[in-house]
């Protein structure tokens, strides 16, 4: 129990790095959605085993690096 | 808001006036003595309590002081953080963000002395020989009386570093004024506590001045004393600035859990009070009736999805327009964005447009049903709490003037949605953020 909650991640943006350049949303619509003006949404921001390298893979892919994975504890 | 200079007279006040620190005002204490001097503050306040400061921490986390800025975060729990660090900056937090509010610029002026004990006394605890204590940068006035009365402090003390600080309206936030005191912009930083990181990544103590001259009175008279007054919840006395349709402005010292409407009547209000604004430009509306059998306390403001936030409380006649104020105050918190996160640079000046045409016609049902989206979907996504707090305000004012939004749509503007504005906003566009 206490191995699969340390597991857990969520996603943050820092919006203040954030551009609005959108690849977040593209490539995460499980966890990220744009809102009017083109800056993500995290609707849901817990990541779990199906989704951890899509996540990881998006955070890299970020051209601002404003998107983080994060320990949900933190 | 030049009449705010003279306080309401405050009749608990008038009453209990005598040498002791006993009743209100605390703060305010005899404020009709223009002396400012060392001497006068000695004679008013007794001198400064140095050889208690060992256990001035634990007094403060028995006396339950909570922040005066907006937040009314627990002053002990951040003393102790910093203290823990070691090696911190005292910022004091002077700047009057708020357009519509005087407090800090009362203290500021009227007892410097106070304001710098609580500085030095606050650094003693937190062992730190590094104090600022920041105005707002067209505050002329707070900075010359505060050189006069640093000049006066003996050389024992830390010394105070006097800084007039940018004053845009999140400038005062307290990791944007960490920042601009390390030497960076004005602008608030995402993530990051000043208490662990603030000025040039030292842990910071940024306090509001408020606040900081509770603490140098909770030094002098001791925890028991300061919660004498207000409830047990929410110990202590508060300065209130009163504004908008009243014959008395001004700043106020209520203790916590003084009925409101004792307050508003101090303010003598111009016509029948429809609604009433409490916080500040990030508060919160509240109709009249629902606030006039409340307490002025967090716990009943909360019930009303209100707090007491810097202490501002504004008063908006039956004659008024709250959509029309709500219109330009939102626009100006608009304005006032730091240009840094998306949701807040385009999403607050979009909310802003809907709302001028909610107030001065042109709206729709669509429009009002997409802003109610918006209002959702911007809370909680900038890199402080600006967007938040302004999406929340509109929220409020929807939700206390339904009646005139239902009107304003089917019927166009009311007849006072043209009135000459009641609530300040200065025009900030040529402010730097350095």
């Amino acid at each position: 129990m206490a191995l699969r909650q340390a597991s857990l991640q969520v996603l943050v943006v820092d919006p203040t790095l954030c551009d609005g350049a959108g690849v977040c949303a593209e490539l995460l619509p499980e966890h990220i959605r744009l809102d009017d003006w083109g800056f993500p949404i995290v609707h849901t921001p817990e990541v779990g085993r199906d989704t951890r390298g899509d996540a990881e893979r998006a955070c890299r892919a970020c051209p601002k690096l404003a998107l983080h994975l994060r320990r949900r504890d933190r | 808001m030049t009449a705010a200079t003279t306080p309401v007279p405050n009749p608990t006040a008038a009453a209990g006036r005598s040498e002791g620190p006993s009743g209100l005002p605390r703060l305010l204490r005899g404020l009709d003595d223009p002396r400012t001097d060392l001497a006068a503050h000695v004679r008013r306040f007794g001198p400064l309590p140095t050889s208690r400061l060992a256990g001035l921490g634990a007094e403060v986390e028995r006396a339950g002081l909570a922040g005066r800025g907006g937040a009314s975060f627990p002053t002990a729990t951040k003393l102790a953080s910093v203290a823990r660090s070691g090696g911190g900056v005292v910022v004091v937090n002077a700047t009057e963000g708020e357009p519509a509010a005087w407090k800090d610029h009362l203290l500021a002026t009227r007892a410097p002395h106070l304001l710098l004990d609580g500085a030095v006394l606050a650094a003693g605890v937190v062992g730190s020989g590094e104090v600022y204590v920041c105005v707002g940068r067209e505050d002329d006035e707070a900075l010359r009386v505060l050189e006069q009365a640093v000049a006066e402090r003996p050389s024992t003390e830390p010394s105070v570093v006097l800084l007039a600080a940018p004053h845009h309206y999140v400038s005062g936030e307290a990791t944007a004024l960490a920042r601009w005191v390390g030497g960076g912009d004005a602008r608030p930083v995402w993530g990051v506590r000043p208490d662990q990181k603030g000025v040039r990544r030292r842990p910071t103590l940024v306090q509001n001045a408020e606040t900081i001259a509770h603490l140098a009175l909770v030094a002098r008279f001791g925890a028991e004393w300061f919660r004498s007054v207000g409830t047990g919840r929410e110990p202590g006395s508060a300065l209130v600035t009163l504004t908008g349709d009243v014959a008395a402005p001004g700043v106020t010292e209520v203790a916590f859990g003084t009925p409101l409407a004792r307050i508003l009547e101090q303010a003598e209000p111009t016509d029948r009070p429809q609604a009433l604004l409490f916080g500040g430009y990030g508060g919160s509306w509240v109709a009249a009736d629902a606030a006039s059998s409340l307490c002025y306390s967090n716990k009943d403001l909360r019930s009303v999805g209100a707090s007491v936030g810097a202490g501002l409380v504004a008063v908006l006649g039956e004659q008024r327009c709250g959509l029309a104020e709500t219109a330009r105050i939102a626009r100006w918190m608009a304005d006032e964005n730091a240009g840094q996160c998306g949701p807040c640079q385009f999403g607050l000046p979009a909310v802003a447009d809907t709302l001028d045409r909610v107030a001065w016609g042109g709206s729709s049902r669509a429009d009002l049903a997409r802003l109610h989206r918006w209002i959702e979907e911007i809370d909680g996504r900038g890199g402080c709490a600006h967007p938040d707090l302004t999406v929340r305000m509109v929220a409020s004012a929807l939700r206390t003037f339904t009646t005139d939004v239902e009107r304003h749509l089917t019927t166009g503007p009311c007849e006072h949605a043209r009135r000459t504005p009641l609530l300040p906003v200065p025009d900030l566009r040529g402010e730097s953020w350095r």
